[in-house]
């Protein structure tokens, strides 16, 4: 019998079919790995099974009996646990509460923790799980909030693991770590489904891949049988072609950062003795775990906050006074971390939104809006870069993330920058936006452009960059010839362990 | 239950949503009229025919919404940025206290001029006690709602020692209230025969250069950028500081032309009952108008017409006038409903 | 400065100052427990207005006092819940959706008060709760005749101050209304229904503003007045700030509050002459502020305060 049994499941949201007619089982003791794309139904598919959503059509089986559709409830009675790709932890409360949080009835009088200390002790041992169940969530770091997540599910008796997305913030040293942990939950009888677009992992971890694209299931292969390639295409959907990397000769200098440092402040990370130099016609990769000093270099680049001490040069010019509109004005493409929250406001028109950086510079005598110019020029960026949308007088929170992404870039490489800050410019997006961003990041880059990468993904990382950088605790090693490194010494330099001086630079 | 945002909200819904709203506030209205042991439809009829049966009645609803259309404007640009100030009633107080201390006889200039310092200066004290909340709110994060609503107390207080004290107008035989207006500064009556005074033509005026700025300015752009993502609008290059000063100035100027139009154009001196609470009462004149400068004026004259209805109608049928306030807050909660059944449908299950 | 010292060294002063505070730890418990679950009840004036004219009016046509406590509360929640259609389950701004509850519970208030004694200048009274000393705390000097020596009703507050310390961080109920107030997702991803544990924080939180309202017509005083509340709730919603959320510390601001108050009002009488009274008056509002200003800057808010949440629509 099998431990989980998808039986045709179907969804639509309108006229997008989310789910068609999804079939697929996970057996005790294994690992399957479940691969698609951003948009390719993962997400649907276990928000059904967690009763988010309700399925059209179709039924979900734990150890044959039927699950009950649109019940949070009864998927975790059943003996399903998920680890979410964005925590669903509480900062401001402790470990034990977090974990805590739903195991007891509502009606009883007093939560019954001196148990619930000693079922998290046996667990942690059990697993190799190591955690202080006192500590306040906000102090931990992002492995060991993820730790905090598996135990909760482990905490709720939970015989599938449902891991969404887990490696996507981890180190390369953390991931081998926690796939350790991972055989050992399977060697001790749990059923794990591991989501991912990560295909050297899924390749290393699982016992067998099925693949979704546009909502379908279209395909399954033992992992025996698998490889890199064949998965990437029935990933995607045709052969995938990134742009290739190319050496060019270097220009001058246009961004200098010397011993730059930065107050840290509400719960950011400081920044101390920054030294970066970027140069025309290359691309630094800056590496690191999420919340480690990548905040202050973006804001300090993208005119944000300013240096508490050390000095920021642009084209050769130390900046003193400088905020987003001059950088803009200058000759800065900026793309920010979180492409709907900041890089656009979904309220306004597109229109408005290609003004925005633009907003003054671009008004009669400052003031007035030349609302007839701003839209033709909304209009021709929306031609050039195929951005698919109602007009250039529609709603930007309609707009795909694909979208939104390409109105961001056409707004920032159309005026031909000098320098571009590019902050997790491919996070989240498809494979087509991802090949589109990556190829306008290295034409920009072919035309005179120099460009700062920042990224948690690093193979993006060696894919475009020339130089690589790595950042830790505020703290930045090298960087180094991309060619020199490799991905381990990477890894280990992101979770600290290899300090400066202990690696030559190339 | 969920929300699923609409891809297009229709035209027409906006338009009948604020209609609607009302229709919705008298449906409940009709309840405490029942309660009170009356027929809705008599008091209905009493109300509409107190508020516009006459050519005085309407001139009377017209002179009622001249403060609402100010503090409806002072609200509407402040929420566009969702800067919340909820102060207008102490502000327009303010604006009231410098049209009496610069229009009882400090200066004397021909009426072209001395109406235009008398706002001018009301404006300015208006905007001057909102800059204790922005400070507040900008330097060390105190929410402006309720330093916004405590002012409207402290302020109200202050009135009332000026008004017993050193601003007690012998002449009001033992009433306290300041000395009148002197002629030059008091607004003319534009129709004969009623109070309907110059204040409604400087209402629409400002009604117009508000809907103007906001439509096609910068400072229309970034107000409504604040409003919707503050981080983006950081990114933008906006500050958000200088946002929330500019805004905080034009709303507490608004309403503090709302006191000056109402000790210059109506009573002639300070009183402690010049608003009736037209400060909170344009919040919902804001809302109604779903935050549009020009459909401010429209909902202001709604409801004033209601107030004015609704007084007729307490005299006429055993009904407390009290239930004017009772069908605006009702609309403006409707109307609150109503403006995100138009961003958003509702799907019932999962 | 020894006449100050003696002055708060009277039992009749403190037994003012628990008088002042007993409303104010009603509303201010129920403020919390409202923005402990992630949402700002800026309705909190409007609904203690409603709570002291709902129990005024239930004991003026023949009810006990009791049942007058009861009724206030339930026509609170009912306005608390009205609240949590708006901005719980529609997610609409809770700003404007408190400030439309407060206009729409006056105004009842008023409406029905003006209905049922349309001519009176006099308000007319009820017979209120009556003080009673509670054996043995009573006789602890000072304090003990000023505590223990007054209404049920403050009883009842002290009560429900360990209460809800109690149900906030020893129950899994209150562990779920804080989470529903810091992260909403964890709840769901629990299988708890957040707008259901929002709803109900509400309706609890606003029962408790309208029997702080009720305080002041059936213990206080024994009558209804226009404008009674006069920026109490708005107070109350300062000092949770001033609590940074928490039961104790909002009992223990509001019984600071209260004493300033109480001094403020025999400072009044003392100074009369030299300073107006309304500048005594002024005091309590300023002090508000002042006291928001003291904390503002690092007060831990809940992070969901403010944000709606809307099911499954998170991906």
């Amino acid at each position: 019998m099998k431990k989980l049994q998808f039986s045709k499941i179907c969804k639509n949201f309108g006229a997008v079919v989310a789910n068609d007619n999804i079939s697929l089982s996970l057996g005790e003791g294994e690992i399957l790995s479940l691969l698609g794309e951003n948009g390719a139904g993962k997400t649907t598919l276990m928000n059904i099974l967690f009763g988010h959503y309700i399925s059209d059509k179709g039924f979900i089986e734990v150890e044959g009996k039927r699950l009950t559709p649109g019940s949070t409830k009864a998927s975790l009675d059943a003996g399903i646990g998920m680890v979410h790709q964005h925590f669903t932890l509480a900062e401001n409360l402790t470990v034990l509460e977090n974990i805590i949080l739903g195991t007891e009835p509502l009606s009883r009088l007093w939560s019954k923790k001196k148990l619930a200390y000693k079922k998290l002790e046996a667990l942690s041992k059990r697993f190799g799980l190591l955690i202080n169940p006192d500590a306040k969530v906000a102090d931990l770091t992002v492995g060991e909030k993820q730790r905090v997540e598996i135990i909760k599910a482990l905490y709720r008796d939970a015989s599938i693991l449902i891991l969404d997305e887990p490696t996507a913030v981890l180190t390369p040293q953390e991931t081998i770590q926690l796939f350790k942990v991972l055989k050992e939950m399977v060697n001790a009888g749990l059923s794990i489904m591991f989501i991912s677009h990560k295909l050297n992992e899924i390749l290393e971890i699982s016992d067998r891949i099925v693949v979704l694209r546009h909502g379908k299931l279209v395909g399954e292969v033992a992992t025996k049988k698998a490889n890199k390639e064949l998965l990437a295409e029935m990933m995607v959907g045709h052969k995938v072609t990134r742009p290739a990397y190319e050496k060019l000769e270097i220009g001058k200098a246009v961004v200098e950062l010397n011993n730059v440092c930065l107050n840290a402040s509400d719960g950011t990370v400081g920044l101390s003795n920054i030294n970066l130099k970027i140069h025309e016609k290359e691309i630094i990769g800056l590496a690191g775990v999420s919340g480690n000093g990548q905040f202050g270099v973006a804001s300090i680049l993208q005119g944000l906050t300013h240096p508490s001490s050390g000095e920021f040069k642009l084209f050769g010019q130390s900046l003193i006074k400088y905020d987003p509109r001059y950088l803009t004005k200058s000759g800065v493409a900026r793309i920010p971390e979180d492409r709907s929250k900041e890089g656009v406001i979904g309220e306004m028109a597109l229109w408005e939104n290609f003004l925005g950086e633009e907003l003054r510079s671009k008004a009669k005598s400052g003031f007035i809006i030349d609302k007839k110019k701003a839209v033709n020029n909304a209009e021709k960026l929306i031609q050039e870069y195929d951005i698919r949308c109602e007009g250039a007088f529609a709603s930007t929170r309609l707009l795909s993330g694909g979208n939104i992404q390409k109105l961001i870039l056409a707004r920032s490489l159309s005026n031909n920058p000098r320098f571009i800050i590019a902050n997790k410019p491919a996070r989240g997006l498809d494979e087509g936006a991802i090949s589109f961003v990556q190829h306008q990041i290295i034409n920009a880059k072919t035309k005179g452009a120099g460009v700062l990468l920042i990224s948690e993904d690093l193979d993006e990382i060696f894919e475009l960059s020339d130089r690589i950088a790595v950042i830790f605790d505020g703290k930045l090693q090298g960087p180094f010839d991309a060619s020199s490194l490799t991905i381990n010494q990477v890894g280990l330099m992101m979770s600290g362990e290899m300090k400066e001086g202990s690696f030559n630079e190339a | 239950m969920r929300l699923k945002t609409r891809r297009n909200t229709p035209v027409w819904l906006i338009a009948v949503l604020p209609i609607l709203s009302i229709l919705v506030a008298f449906i409940f209205g009709a309840f405490f009229i029942i309660w009170a042991g009356e027929s809705p439809i008599t008091a209905y009829i009493a109300l509409i025919n107190g508020a516009l049966g006459s050519s005085f009645a309407i001139t009377e609803s017209l002179t009622r919404a001249i403060p609402l259309i100010f503090t409806g404007l002072a609200a509407a640009v402040a929420f566009r940025a969702k800067f919340w100030n909820i102060g207008a009633e102490g502000q327009l107080y303010c604006g009231a206290m410098a049209a009496t201390l610069v229009g009882t006889g400090m200066i004397d200039l021909p009426s072209i001029i001395m109406i235009p310092v008398l706002f001018i200066a009301g404006a300015l004290a208006g905007c001057l006690i909102l800059l204790l909340p922005v400070f507040l709110k900008t330097h060390m994060k105190v929410d402006e709602v309720v330093t916004t609503l405590l002012l409207n107390f402290i302020i109200l207080l202050f009135v009332n020692m000026l008004l017993e004290g050193p601003w007690k107008d012998p002449m009001a035989m033992g009433w306290p209230q300041a000395a009148r207006i002197i002629d030059n500064g008091v607004l003319p009556t534009i129709v004969a025969k009623s109070r309907l005074h110059f204040g409604i033509i400087i209402a629409l005026v400002m009604s117009i250069i508000m809907w103007a700025i906001l439509r096609f300015t910068v400072w229309g752009y970034e107000i409504r950028a604040v409003g919707y993502n503050q981080q983006a609008s950081t990114f933008y290059g906006i500050s958000i500081n200088k946002s929330v000063l500019m805004v905080a100035l034009f709303s507490g100027g608004l309403a503090g032309m709302a006191g000056v139009s109402e000790v210059t154009g109506l009573k002639g001196y300070l009183t402690l009952t010049l608003s009736p609470g037209f400060g909170y009462t344009g919040i919902a004149v804001a809302m109604l108008a779903q935050l549009h400068p020009i459909g401010v004026i429209v909902s202001a004259i709604f409801l004033a017409s209601i107030y004015v209805g609704a007084d007729a109608m307490s005299r006429t049928v055993d009904i407390p006038n009290y239930i004017a306030d009772i069908l605006v807050a009702i609309s403006l909660l409707s109307v609150l409903v109503g403006s995100m059944l138009a961003r958003f449908r509702i799907v019932w299950g999962k | 400065m020894l006449e100050l010292l003696e002055l708060i060294l009277t039992t009749s002063l403190w037994a003012a100052v628990v008088r002042i505070a007993t409303p104010l730890i009603f509303a201010t418990l129920g403020e919390l427990i409202c923005e402990r679950a992630g949402v700002l009840n800026l309705g909190i004036e409007g609904i203690m207005t409603i709570g002291a004219m709902a129990g005024w009016l239930w004991v003026y046509q023949g009810g006990d006092l009791w049942g007058g406590v009861v009724f206030a509360a339930i026509v609170g929640m009912l306005f608390g819940f009205l609240h949590s259609i708006l901005v719980v389950y529609l997610g609409l701004s809770q700003h404007v959706s408190g400030i439309g509850i407060t206009m729409l519970a006056s105004s009842i208030s008023y409406y029905a008060y003006t209905m049922i004694i349309p001519f009176s200048t006099t308000p007319p009274k009820i017979v209120a709760f009556s003080a009673f000393e509670v054996p043995l705390l009573s006789s602890i000097p000072i304090i003990g005749g000023a505590f223990f020596n007054q209404t049920a009703l403050t009883y009842l507050a002290y009560i429900l101050v360990i209460v809800t310390f109690y149900v906030l961080y020893k129950m899994p109920l209150g562990l779920t209304i804080r989470m529903a107030g810091e992260n909403p997702v964890a709840n769901e991803a629990q299988g708890i229904n957040v707008l259901l544990i929002r709803t109900g924080a509400v309706m609890v939180g606003s029962a408790l503003m309208a029997i702080g309202g009720a305080f002041l017509t059936m213990s206080a005083f024994d009558a209804f007045y226009f404008g009674m509340i006069n920026g109490r709730g708005w107070i109350c919603v300062a000092l949770v700030i001033f609590a940074s959320w928490k039961p104790g510390k909002a009992f223990l601001g509001a019984i600071l509050f209260a004493l300033f108050e109480a001094l403020q009002v025999r400072a009044q009488l003392i100074g009369a002459d030299v300073i107006p009274y309304q500048i005594f008056s002024m005091m309590p509002y300023f002090l508000s502020i002042v006291a928001m200003m003291l904390v503002a800057r690092r007060a831990a808010y809940p992070k969901a305060l403010l944000v709606p949440f809307r099911q499954g629509d998170r991906i």
